[in-house]
């Protein structure tokens, strides 16, 4: 029987890796982007979790809302990169401190 | 999370992160045109310090679950209790557009901002094309653009 721990267990493994993949990952930029969306997912996870076990629905449309959220983060996320390595050829983040303006 | 009964957004997340943000994703991949060979060389660098955080993070997560008490479940506290007998989309639907109304709309109002964001941030205006001027053509009259001549026979015409 998959309990409520289980689902717990894997969010808590998606969001370490998250922050994981966040933090070795200084060069890529694409990387962290994907990291931060496992990060949401596990709190997604989380949530709807939380809501089927203590029988609420408001965690199922919270979750709803993140997702709404993540969707948009990734897309400006990804835009801003587009418009960042027309500029500049590269998506290294060593290069990003010399952002001016 | 279609065992807890959460079917609608258990294929929703399926759905958006398979064929939205993946998608996207790919395509930014495939834009870019980025050695990623050449961007794995700082690994080995960073992989104590990560290592470390997560860790910590890790124990953290532990320790709260150590931690943990199951108490009672405040049924009172419950702000959509969910009821057996009705559908999992069907409730869903029924907080979403009832108590929530405002909140869905201002999540249509942030992915409305983010399409128009990405759309300004990434579009650019290229020089040297010749695209259709529609309020050109329809401003185009025939008075304007025709003539017409009645020539004899064997004169020809003169434009």
């Amino acid at each position: 029987m998959i309990g409520l721990g289980h689902y717990l267990a894997v969010g808590a493994v998606l969001f370490v890796m998250g922050v994981f993949g966040i933090f070795i990952n200084r060069k890529n930029i694409i990387v962290i982007l994907m990291a931060i969306e496992l990060i949401l997912l596990s709190v997604n996870i989380n949530l709807v979790a939380f809501s089927a076990y203590l029988g609420d629905m408001v965690g199922q449309v919270f979750a709803m809302f993140v997702l709404t959220v993540a969707a948009g983060e990734a897309a400006i996320g990804l835009a801003i990169l587009v418009i960042y390595f027309r500029g500049r050829g590269t998506i290294a983040v060593d290069d990003i401190n010399q952002m001016r303006g | 999370m279609l065992l807890l009964g959460a079917e609608f957004i258990a294929l929703l997340l399926i759905i958006v992160y398979v064929g939205a943000v993946a998608v996207l994703f790919l395509f930014v991949v495939m834009m870019l045109d980025v050695d990623f060979a050449a961007m794995r060389a700082g690994f080995a660098r960073y992989l104590p310090f990560g290592t470390l955080l997560a860790l910590v993070l890790l124990a953290e997560i532990v320790f709260a679950v150590l931690a943990w008490r199951v108490g009672g479940i405040e049924t009172a506290a419950r702000a959509a209790p969910v009821n057996v007998a009705v559908p999992n989309i069907e409730a869903l639907g029924t907080v979403l557009y009832t108590r929530y109304l405002f909140i869905f709309e201002a999540a249509g109002l942030v992915l409305l901002v983010a399409m128009i964001g990405a759309i300004v941030l990434t579009h650019r205006t290229r020089s040297g094309l010749r695209p259709q001027k529609v309020s050109d053509q329809i401003r185009r009259r025939p008075e304007d653009a025709t003539r017409n001549v009645n020539p004899g026979v064997g004169q020809g015409v003169e434009l």
